[in-house]
């Protein structure tokens, strides 16, 4: 009687014991799985930049370094450049954020600041509703009623009017069809003000009540609490959420695609027509008829990959900053 | 003037100026939004959803690339939801303030915000030159590389929400860590983790950058997932594109369901995840 119950006694420790070992087992496959899983992410971006240095190869090859700065793009004669998409991208995104960045600092300014509490809550959430729309809404929009508004009431103005400056004439002068530049860089400017004024309204909610009401306590005004007190504090993740923007500017494809007028010239004037890298890539991989057409695509999506990953890699860790400074004093 | 007034006229100028950036970012949403209602509330009709894209110049509606759109949205949805809920728990759970995590974490972010264009190069250099031809396949998978760091995103978030008595509880009573998470921390933040998803599907619902040479388009209904489907974005672009004004008016039909789409995604996500907010 007694020795059967120390041997199931014995059993049941067995039982047990392997019970909690195959739970242990089970345990470690379970995290190896949810750890694959994350290298997987890692895998996903290598793996995309690799794929397309793969595959933008043979127009490195071909080209060599010249790829970058040559304005060629002749299919019959199977001479590729990227200096034409290049510079259509930067001067798009640059026309967007000179528009945005005050926009959106002006946005963040009225709802953290200046708005009775009651207005806050709709209002950013209606600017975020901005951010939702897809890209190819803005693009037809912009196609269907934004260029004909501008080529009727705007550019003519501004061909006649700011063309005829010294200095800044020429970047206005052009025929006034409507896409440009211009356009784009205007659209491009609508797409990103969400980003960047969600951003700047929520570092500048970061900011310590004390320091504002210290500063409003000595007779500040509210402009001076933001220029002076805000705006220092909050310095680095303001410009995270900008670059972040830009990173957007710059990578957004469908809406300028449908606003730039996809011609391959290098002008000054932001009312001419362009082309961008990303543009270029959708308007023309479908109908690229030759391998090396086709590489050279690739090959200025390797750019735009590589720019937009310098762009999103200095607000990741700007914005990243704030969160640690932010936590510090929480 | 004052030195006083000086500063209060500085004031006014500032707070007018903000003011006005907000009614310029309002005025440009009312003015996308009308445009899309506008145009497409009068394209709508029952054709649209019956009858398929039509030839140049004749009549027709956009039930292939309805439901090209559906599955392509489906398949993305079921291979990026677990990889990105797998991510998002080996985040929070097993690498919270290790070094790995924070290089995942800072990876997963770029993917987040990274061009969609090259996202579409990518599969097409992984997917269809491999195939040899494109596929709707392709598209889906690329679709799910945007559907991915989205649910990583908020899978980490949400399960970090969970408090950690939760956690301690569980193990306590002796469960092990995998059914802790599973039965534990899933239930507790899943309304967060389906939020997650549902900012997924309305992000690829407009995405057509990536399916442009991965999915392509095809007129007619199709059944095979390894040829050419079609899908609403790349048909709204094609059509758009057009110089037919029968197709501009299906493009509009197009644009305005899927914005509305997106839309209410958003409402019902905001919804999901405002009861959280308040309670916690």
């Amino acid at each position: 009687m007694l020795e059967t119950t120390a041997m199931s006694a014995r059993v049941e420790d067995k039982v047990a014991h392997d019970r909690d070992r195959r739970e242990q087992r089970l345990d470690g496959l379970f995290r190896r799985v949810v750890m694959a899983c994350a290298l997987f992410v890692l895998v996903a971006l290598l793996g995309a930049a690799l794929s397309m240095l793969w595959g933008g190869k043979e127009a490195f090859q071909t080209f060599g370094p010249s790829f970058v700065w040559s304005t060629d793009w002749d299919a019959v004669n199977h001479k590729f450049g990227a200096l034409v998409p290049i510079y259509g991208t930067l001067v798009t995104a640059a026309i967007a954020m000179v528009i945005a960045v005050p926009v959106s600092f002006g946005i963040a300014l009225f709802l953290t600041e200046i708005a009775p509490g009651w207005l806050r809550g709709p209002v950013s959430a209606a600017i975020e509703l901005l951010a939702g729309i897809p890209s190819i809404i803005y693009g037809m929009w912009g196609l269907f009623v934004f260029v004909p508004f501008l080529a009727e009431n705007v550019y003519p103005w501004l061909d006649a009017h700011a063309g005829a400056l010294p200095l800044v004439g020429p970047m206005f002068q052009g025929p006034p069809i409507g896409l440009g530049m211009l356009t784009a860089g205007i659209v491009l400017a609508i797409m990103v003000i969400p980003f960047i004024s969600s951003v700047m309204r929520e570092v500048f909610n970061t900011v310590p009540a004390p320091l504002k009401e210290s500063a409003y306590a000595v007779g500040n005004t509210t402009w001076e609490v933001v220029w002076d007190i805000v705006l220092p504090y909050t310095r680095t993740a303001v410009v995270g959420g900008i670059f972040l923007g830009l990173g957007r500017a710059l990578g957004e494809t469908m809406a300028v695609t449908f606003v730039l007028g996809n011609a391959h010239q290098l002008s000054l004037s932001l009312l001419e027509p362009g082309n961008s890298i990303a543009a270029t890539i959708a308007n023309e991989f479908t109908e690229a008829d030759s391998p090396v057409y086709i590489s050279s695509l690739i090959a200025l999506g390797f750019l735009l990959f590589v720019v937009t990953f310098i762009v999103l890699a200095i607000a990741r860790l700007m914005l990243s900053r704030l969160s640690r400074q932010a936590g510090s004093h929480a | 003037m004052t030195r006083w007034q000086r500063r209060q006229a500085k004031n006014l100028v500032a707070k007018l100026l903000a003011g006005l950036a907000t009614l310029f970012g309002l005025f440009w949403l009312v003015w996308i939004l009308w445009t899309t209602l506008s145009k497409g509330l009068p394209a709508l009709k029952p054709s649209l959803f019956t009858q398929m894209t039509p030839p140049p110049g004749s009549d027709g509606g956009m039930l292939n690339a309805f439901a090209g759109s559906i599955v392509m949205s489906a398949i993305a949805i079921a291979l990026g939801t677990p990889i990105g809920i797998a991510a998002g728990t080996f985040l929070a759970e097993y690498a919270r303030h290790t070094r790995l995590g924070a290089v995942i974490r800072f990876v997963n972010d770029i993917l987040l915000s990274a061009p969609s264009i090259i996202i579409g190069l990518f599969v097409y250099e992984l997917v269809v030159r491999q195939m040899g031809h494109f596929s709707a396949l392709a598209g889906s998978i690329a679709l799910a590389f945007i559907v991915l760091p989205v649910v990583v995103r908020t899978t980490d978030e949400m399960l970090q929400l969970v408090p950690p008595a939760m956690r301690e509880a569980a193990l306590a009573l002796g469960i092990p860590q995998r059914k802790m998470v599973r039965q534990v921390l899933y239930r507790a933040s899943m309304s967060g983790i389906i939020t997650g998803v549902l900012l997924a599907l309305a992000r690829i619902s407009g995405e057509t950058a990536p399916l442009l040479f991965t999915a392509l388009n095809n007129q007619y209904w199709s059944n095979n997932l390894l040829g050419p489907m079609a899908n609403v974005p790349v048909v709204v672009f094609q059509f758009a594109m057009s110089p037919y004004e029968y197709w501009h008016a299906l493009a509009w039909a197009g644009a305005f369901i899927v914005t509305l789409l997106v839309l209410a995604l958003g409402l019902v996500s905001r919804g999901l995840l405002l009861p959280r907010r308040s309670s916690t």
